[in-house]
């Protein structure tokens, strides 16, 4: 049995707050490098190299990549051979994302939801524990922008549908949010298991670091097929027109019940923020 | 692709006429944030016959919510929020003589329409570039609504703001024409 104060925790997460904001990912920035080269929209290279730009301008001056810093969603892979001593582990989290917000000048985006009225420090923060082996932790904060969630879906399928089903409905899902989720986005798909569970496989997914290939063979075709089918739809960088509408689709995928289908699109914009530690 | 124009603020109808899809602008002068919340409550302004807190005619607002500036930062992180958020008020400031919005992101047909009748065009900033934009700013003060935080009215000075023309004022809507021209079946 390993002991870990929760104190740890809390920094941690402040950290990895403002790191996820400012410090774009290098697979980001190479997916971004792959597109310019593909690209034939005039002004679709423009707006690439502005995001790269803007990156740059980001992690040097220590700014937020986007204005919009997000919900701040916090995966924990608690190991089971540890013991958190000190507060409870929800309470070290948030108190993490409220310093993180403060102390990195990051937007506080959260409020009642009839009021509208602010919480002002950015909590509650949304908190996916899982319990595995070891005697390690694992957090991954996440900050997950309003523009592209907003544009994200669950839909109970129906057996019959099958993989075109699915194909359809994601590539028409994209089509419908057009420029609203910033694209280029990064398209996450979940399929299976009950209605909660494939949300939570799509925003999962995306985790995943761009250019990598899914581990299951039938599903990186998939993934291969329905982002063709999506940078045919010529919605381009921004909604401006081009081949760039998407960098990437990544899916994740679990048995469901015989009479279900579930499936999940969680849409991402190109500022795809996640920053991890292991403790 | 043809290079940027020049545009100074306060926008004329003789300026906005000019204007046609696809521009790429750079916008100098002054142009006042607001979204969601703001956007409530100059609305609300409207139907209860009251002033607005700033002289609508002529400007442009930046559908923004900023991240607080950092010491030494005349404005925080300030890319454009998705508009059609904002659709529902947008033909009725357009009517009070609002001539230009920044954000990103379709207009329903309601706001094409008040574009086309009184003369406004809907421009585009690069969405997620928030830290590039930020630079543009060089002066900002809270002009109304201070208790709404980063969604308060605030009368910012741009220079060179880098957007791009989505819909001018014949109708024209750069997201369907930039589609239709990409499009692969």
């Amino acid at each position: 049995m390993r002991e870990i104060d929760v104190k740890l925790i809390t920094e941690k997460v402040r950290d990895l707050c403002m790191e996820a904001n400012t410090d774009l990912g290098e697979d980001v920035l190479e997916a971004f490098d792959r597109a310019i080269q593909k690209e034939e929209s005039p002004l679709g290279v423009e707006i690439l190299k502005e995001l790269k730009e803007n990156a740059r301008i980001a992690r040097d001056e220590r700014v937020a990549i986007c204005q919009d810093t997000g919900f701040a969603v916090v995966f924990i892979e608690l190991g089971q051979d540890v013991h958190l001593v000190g507060r409870g582990l929800k309470e070290a989290i948030f108190e993490g994302v409220r310093q993180g917000y403060r102390d990195g000048y990051l937007r506080k985006s959260i409020c009642h939801p009839f009021t509208r009225a602010n919480t002002g420090d950015n909590t509650p923060a949304i908190i996916h524990t899982e319990i595995v082996h070891g005697d390690q932790v694992k957090i991954t904060v996440a900050p997950k922008g309003g523009g592209s969630e907003n544009m994200s879906r669950v839909v109970m399928l129906t057996p019959s549908d099958g993989i075109e089903g699915i194909k359809r409905y994601v590539v028409q899902r994209v089509k419908e949010s057009g420029s609203n989720p910033c694209p280029p986005t990064i398209v996450g798909v979940g399929i299976g298991g009950t209605f909660e569970l494939a949300a939570f496989l799509a925003k999962k997914s995306l985790l995943r670091p761009l250019g990598s290939q899914n581990p299951d063979v039938e599903l990186d075709q998939l993934e291969f097929d329905i982002l063709t089918e999506i940078n045919k739809l010529g919605i381009g960088p921004q909604g401006l027109g081009g081949r760039t509408t998407s960098l990437a689709v990544h899916i994740l995928m679990m048995p469901c019940h015989i009479a279900s289908f579930p499936l999940a699109v969680n849409i991402q914009c190109h500022a795809q923020r996640h920053k991890e530690v292991v403790i | 692709m043809t290079e940027p124009i020049r545009l100074k603020t306060p926008l004329s109808d003789e300026d906005v006429g000019k204007l046609k899809i696809g521009d790429r602008i750079l916008l100098n002068g002054v142009i006042y944030t607001g979204r969601d919340a703001a956007h409530k409550r100059l609305y609300d302004l409207l139907k209860e016959g009251k002033e607005f807190p700033f002289d609508i005619r002529g400007q442009i607002i930046y559908y923004v919510g900023p991240t607080p500036a950092r010491p030494g930062q005349v404005f925080g992180s300030a890319g454009p929020t998705t508009s059609y958020r904002m659709d529902a008020y947008a033909p009725a400031l357009i009517e009070k003589g609002l001539k230009g919005m920044i954000g990103k992101g379709m207009r329903s047909d309601a706001v094409k329409e008040a574009m086309k009748k009184h003369q406004a065009v809907y421009f585009a900033a690069t969405g997620g570039a928030g830290a590039l934009l930020a630079k543009k700013v060089k002066k900002a003060e809270v002009v109304a609504y201070e208790d709404l935080g980063p969604e308060a009215i605030r009368r910012l000075e741009v220079e060179d703001l880098p957007v791009i023309v989505i819909n001018d004022v014949r109708g024209n809507d750069l997201y369907i024409e930039g589609e239709r021209k990409y499009h692969k079946d």
